[in-house]
């Protein structure tokens, strides 16, 4: 059974900053704008997040569940800033939404590499220390099964990602504002027509993208290491896969980041799984699955491929 | 007759015209927040390394020249790769794949094909590369043509597939266990130089930028000359259009992609047959060469001709930052600026709308109308 906790607890690390990328894009693609930059978001909100961690532990000003928090928060602020850049060109200048996205994407690592030599005098890897592990949740972690399943050794950040979930799901699906971002991803003329500001919509969408982007950017790199290179290994693209896998749906986007997260654990565990190692199968083949299953999934799903009708169209009001 | 021809010459001749202003527009913009950057990271020295950085090219005369070629030629062939599907309406992100296959093959056959004589050994890599690449973006092509399947998500796929397999193909084949990385090529079966030493001594030029730029010239004649290339950007344009007009848009996406991911195939034969002792790396990485591709091609406004200039241009200024790690300024302070050109590029539409705005204002008050 131990083992069984461990793939879980590891495919949940790998799963959940997946899944708040993923449904980061969705809030944007569904309002009409591409967010190609997802992983550039993610870097410079981990960056500035990991930053802050790196000062506040040195200075002992912060520590614990609290910095987490507010780390958090911090990266989703500078996503959602960062993002803002790509709104504008996207939205206001009707650029091409893959060049700005491209741009981002390319600025971001430079621009945390940069920050973090000049400030650090040529050391390029900001330092933090791991101090948010649960080892526990109190009462909770007692419960049978989904006790050691969800609050032993756990991170806050988990919980955070299936409430980013819920919520995401009830405010694009069930609320005002969230039928008008769809709108304005499936037809703009219709919601301009309708009185809806489609430009503020988009901007919205974006933003959140961008929000969700920063926040998934540090959940991301928090459980797994201790140091950032400005790096998220592709998570950010990734991400977008699972968005289209997921179909630009709430629900379907967490269960394509889970496929994705226990493909990718087992890649990364198959000599701990007994059944797995005596068939003694190179290890290639288990850290192929997640691609190639992927492919092959889409080949099968993708003729009703629910994407957004005016994804990638810039708006124009004179346009019919 | 003539009158209108030429009519419409002059206005093509603008349109370009205005391209290449804005583009010029946005190179000077990034330019000048990379200056910004430096100044505010570095202020005593930020006059001298923004020097160093503009000037870099030429620093050391034609060895720093033959470098900025050098640095070019595998950007130039994904960035051709990129721009080339671009013109075709798909988006290949899938270079850093295509790249190492075709790198992967290339330095396999170098390595043990011992049979062909090494006057045309390096012929046969870069083809054999091509051909790798292509197959390699065959697969995207076909799961959108037949299956609908995202281009981008299916190349991030292969993207990764392609860069395990190569891991396990140099591990299986070409392994050099000293480096835990694939032995290199020597520089008696690298691709000659036909002389081009002479011209840039010191430098790791070779005739490779001589087949970049080949093909990029090929590319645009087969883009802009070709009926083949007018049905491939039909149906980049209008899929629906182009197959009521009775092409194959099935062919058109598969054709395309081939064609695209045989670019950067040879780009990364190109790369890794320079004898500079150039070795695939056992690292869980994409292929950094590959995604620098989709920079060139849109500073290149996706042209073919315009991703010689974007490589060359991109080459330039990494040369210029690698003098410029002298004075302690950051070396990542070019994937700003280059950033930043593009994002300002991404308002090239703005701008050449206000050129026009400006222009329908002028009709107006002559009281001609639009």
């Amino acid at each position: 059974m131990n083992i069984v906790y461990f793939l879980f607890a590891q495919t949940l690390l790998f799963a959940i900053p997946l899944m708040v990328v993923a449904l980061g894009g969705m809030f944007s693609e569904r309002s009409g704008v591409i967010n190609i930059a997802l992983e550039g978001i993610m870097i410079l909100g981990a960056f500035f997040g990991v930053f802050f961690i790196n000062f506040m532990q040195n200075n002992q000003i912060m520590e614990g569940q609290l910095l987490l928090i507010v780390a958090l928060l911090l990266s989703g602020i500078v996503g959602a800033l960062f993002s803002l850049l790509h709104a504008f060109a996207a939205i206001h200048l009707k650029a091409d939404q893959t060049i700005s996205g491209t741009a981002l994407n390319l600025f971001a690592p430079a621009l945390g590499l940069f920050i973090a030599k000049t400030v650090q005098d040529g050391v390029q890897s900001v330092l933090f220390e791991n101090q948010f592990r649960i080892e526990a949740v109190p009462g909770l972690s007692a419960i049978p099964i989904i006790g050691d399943l969800f609050f032993k050794n756990c991170y806050l950040t988990t919980f955070i990602g299936i409430a980013i979930l819920i919520i995401s799901y009830v405010f694009l699906m069930k609320t005002k504002t969230g039928l008008r971002i769809r709108a304005c991803g499936e037809n703009p003329q219709a919601a301009d027509a309708a009185g809806i500001n489609v430009y503020k919509m988009r901007y919205l969408g974006v933003a959140i993208s961008g929000f969700l982007g920063g926040i998934g950017g540090l959940i991301y790199i928090l459980p797994i290491s201790t140091e950032f290179n400005c790096n998220v290994a592709g998570y950010g693209f990734l991400a977008l896969a699972v968005l289209i896998f997921g179909n630009w749906k709430p629900w379907r986007i967490a269960a394509a980041a889970f496929f994705f997260g226990a493909t990718k654990t087992i890649a990364y565990t198959y000599n701990s799984i007994p059944f797995l190692a005596a068939l003694s199968l190179p290890g290639v083949t288990y850290k192929l699955i997640p691609y190639i299953a992927t492919l092959i999934l889409l080949a099968f799903t993708s003729k009703n491929s629910a994407a957004p009708k005016a994804s990638g169209e810039p708006f124009d009001k004179a346009k019919r | 007759m003539n009158n209108l021809t030429s009519k419409i010459s002059s206005l093509t001749k603008k349109e370009g015209s205005k391209s290449v202003l804005s583009s010029l527009i946005a190179i000077g913009l990034g330019l000048v927040f990379g200056f910004i950057i430096i100044l505010i990271a570095n202020p005593s020295d930020a006059l001298k390394g923004f020097g160093l950085l503009i000037t870099g090219g030429f620093y050391r005369g034609t060895k720093s020249l033959g470098q900025v070629f050098y640095l070019a030629v595998p950007i130039m062939m994904t960035g051709l790769s990129v721009a080339f599907a671009f013109k075709c309406g798909e988006f290949n992100i899938g270079t850093p794949g295509q790249y190492i296959v075709g790198a992967f093959t290339a330095v396999y056959i170098a390595l043990k094909w011992t049979f062909i004589p090494n006057s045309v050994l390096w012929i046969v890599c870069i083809i054999a590369a091509g051909l790798a690449g292509a197959l390699w973006a065959i697969i995207p092509g076909v799961l959108k043509a037949f299956k609908n399947v995202n281009v981008v998500i299916s190349c991030i796929m292969c993207n990764y597939i392609g860069m395990l397999l190569v891991i396990e193909g140099v591990k299986a084949t070409i392994f050099n266990p000293a480096g835990a990385e694939s032995y290199s090529v020597t520089v008696d079966k690298a691709i000659p130089t036909f002389g081009l030493d002479v011209l840039f001594p010191g430098s790791n030029i070779n005739f490779g930028i001589v087949i970049a730029i080949g093909l990029c010239i090929l590319a645009y004649i087969i883009m802009n000359k070709t009926t083949f290339g007018y049905e491939l950007k039909a149906c980049g344009y209008n899929s629906h259009a182009a197959k009521y007009a009775g092409m194959n848009e099935k062919k058109c996406i598969i054709m395309s992609m081939a064609i695209a991911g045989f670019f950067s195939g040879v780009g990364g034969a190109i790369a890794y047959l320079s004898g500079t002792g150039k070795t695939i790396p056992i690292a869980e990485t994409l292929a950094a060469e590959g995604f620098n591709g989709i920079p060139v091609a849109l500073l290149g406004f996706n042209n073919p001709i315009g991703c010689i200039f974007a490589a060359l241009f991109i080459g330039y200024i990494n040369v210029g930052g690698n003098y410029m790690q002298s004075l302690n300024i950051a070396v990542e302070v070019i994937d700003i600026i280059v950033a930043a050109i593009i994002y300002f590029s991404s308002f090239t539409l703005f701008i050449k709308m206000l050129f026009n705005k400006r222009k329908s204002n002028k009709v107006k008050k002559e009281g001609g109308h639009e």
